[in-house]
């Protein structure tokens, strides 16, 4: 386990240092916020009593995805995966003792957490002291924010063994960003990305809710703001760990298989 | 001890021919022609034996290393090293092997190179003491001193490739394969990394294949030599046995005073300008001995030098007598 803990390490080392990419990144999530506020704000006017989340939580909600935008958007790719696959660096992977599974499983997350470490402190600061309907409330109690930590955990891991799919379809095709074109727009929306879920019809939202999208930024992100609570909360916690585990799993078959038939080109 | 036996490769490849019509036909069939990267190798490397794997661009050299670090897998054939199959037992091959891919890095780009070789302990769980004897060890032959503190992206590529080897040897594997290591470096950055290779073969006895297509890699490091063409393996022996079968004619440079040495049987001039002579000759016809007296019988000779053919020659000559 350690030496995944190292690469876990020196992945987000090297991260941290890209400060003007984290500086980009977070004027884009202050707009976006404002923007998405702003026009909830506008259809929570005519009617606050027909939306299906309080105006508070939809906010909290927003914020948050903001905040962690790197830990939970499906399209935040690991580049550096794709491209050992493309240029043939894989190689030098391949000849370490390690799984190459569980390395790059540890890259990803580090990367995203060394992107999110940077990115969340000064917009959490800052939704923190808004003016009130649109500041971040504070969880409604310690044991809801525990369960939000948790529920972080796991869903950082479901969106880095969904993204690894993403990545092992690489050995089949020969340009990533078809696949990865699909699943951004897909991932997005079914995730909650653009809507929150409980804004979707019924039916509709009876199905999304099992996906494993649902499991990514909709569930930290509405345990936080309380939108979903007590025994609610962890099923959805014990929905993430099947998601994590099942992802999991079919990645590593994946990997094992697809590794069989690596050609690594040219010199 | 490495045994490869009958190792068969083949890799699949699109074609198609040029044009528009062409390229809108393959939408819907595609032709494939299969390409037999490696053909039957078989060969044997004892342990503390350090081997030049030579042949042309594509002949196979590359696929053969990476078959062996377990990177790839063949269709048929038997490879065991140490008593394992890499590709079977991959992590715990690599554990006991270093490589070196001359073309690709395996040092972080920007972190200092000391984090990567951190790193790199940390993956083969190399304990602490033996990773510092190593590391001085390996800074101060290969002059790593300066360097281990800049950020792998500054280093000239002389300086990277010394960083590479020392990365593929922190864990003191058995087993050391160098694809290309000399490629793009400059005269002392090369003799540097040839002598360091030759000392860890001969204090750690540290069994070394290198493939390369410099020939004073082969002549500085290699005493046996294993040429590979279209596939399969053509030739193994020493360099010495090879330069004779490729011509066993000498070549004598003379500078001389005066008129021109005279020519007799046996003997043939290549260049004769600026009072220096180039002549090429058959010891079967005509001894060194001989000749040498012969020449400057009515000629004063300044200065006078006898060369066997030197590899390159020897390798050009192999590859135009297999067609490869």
């Amino acid at each position: 386990m350690k030496k995944y803990f190292a690469i876990f390490h020196i992945r987000f080392v090297n991260t941290l240092q890209y400060r003007a990419a984290a500086l980009a990144g977070l004027s884009t999530q202050f707009a976006w916020g404002f923007m998405l506020i702003f026009s909830f704000a506008a259809f929570y006017r005519v009617n606050p009593n027909s939306f299906p989340m309080e105006f508070s939580h939809t906010v909290s909600f927003i914020w948050i995805q903001q905040a962690f935008l790197a830990l939970f958007a499906l399209w935040f790719w690991d580049d550096d995966i794709a491209n050992s696959i493309l240029d043939g660096g894989i190689a030098y992977d391949l000849v370490r003792p390690i799984n190459l599974y569980g390395k790059w499983f540890s890259t990803s997350a580090a990367k995203r957490l060394a992107r999110a470490v940077l990115r969340c402190i000064p917009i959490l600061f800052v939704a923190f002291i808004l003016p009130a309907p649109y500041r971040l409330i504070l969880p409604p109690s310690l044991l809801q924010f525990a369960l939000f930590i948790l529920s972080t955990t796991l869903g950082l891991g479901v969106v880095v063994a969904f993204a690894m799919l993403v990545y092992t379809s690489l050995f089949y095709t020969v340009s990533p960003s078809g696949i990865r074109v699909m699943v951004m727009v897909l991932g997005d929306f079914l995730s909650g990305g653009i809507v929150p879920l409980p804004f979707f019809p019924a039916p509709v939202r009876n199905v999304v809710e099992l996906l494993p999208f649902a499991s990514m930024l909709n569930m930290p992100a509405r345990i936080y703001s309380g939108s979903i609570a007590g025994m609610d909360a962890l099923s959805g916690i014990l929905l993430q760990c099947f998601w994590l585990a099942a992802l999991v799993l079919i990645g590593t078959l994946i990997s094992r298989r697809v590794l069989k038939r690596v050609i690594v080109q040219g010199g | 001890m490495i045994t490869l036996e009958n190792i068969n490769k083949t890799f699949r490849v699109a074609k198609r021919q040029a044009g528009f019509s062409n390229a809108f036909k393959a939408l819907f069939s595609r032709e494939y022609e299969h390409i037999h990267a490696l053909s039957n190798v078989s060969f044997t490397i004892n342990e503390g034996e350090m081997v030049g794997y030579i042949g042309p661009n594509g002949a196979g050299k590359s696929t053969t290393i990476k078959i062996m670090c377990g990177v790839l897998t063949p269709e048929s054939g038997i490879c065991q090293i140490n008593g394992l199959t890499p590709w079977k037992h991959r992590i715990s091959h690599v554990r006991e092997i270093g490589v070196v891919f001359g073309q690709r890095s395996q040092l972080w780009w920007d972190v200092p190179v000391i984090d990567s070789f951190e790193l790199i302990r940390d993956i083969y769980k190399t304990d602490r003491i033996a990773y510092k004897k190593n590391l001085e060890e390996l800074s101060h032959l290969l002059e790593l001193t300066e360097i281990l503190k800049t950020p792998a992206r500054s280093l000239s590529l002389g300086q990277r490739m010394r960083c590479e080897i020392a990365a593929s040897l922190l864990h003191s594997p058995k087993i050391l394969f160098l694809d290309e290591p000399t490629i793009g470096l400059d005269a002392p950055s090369k003799l540097a990394v040839r002598q360091f290779i030759k000392e860890l073969n001969q204090k750690n006895g540290t069994t070394v294949l290198l493939t390369t297509h410099d020939m004073q890699d082969i002549e500085a490091l290699s005493e046996r030599i294993l040429l590979i063409g279209k596939g399969k393996i053509l030739l193994d022996g020493s360099l010495n046995e090879l330069k004779k079968r490729a011509t066993n004619r000498k070549t004598l440079i003379i500078e001389y005073a005066g008129k021109p040495p005279e020519i007799c049987e046996g003997m043939s001039v290549i260049e004769d300008k600026n009072k220096r002579i180039i002549i090429t000759l058959d010891p079967d016809v005509i001894s060194i001995t001989d000749a040498i007296s012969r020449l400057s019988a009515d000629t004063a000779i300044s200065d006078l030098s006898i060369a066997s053919i030197t590899a390159e020659e020897m390798v050009a000559a192999l590859y135009r007598e297999y067609s490869i």
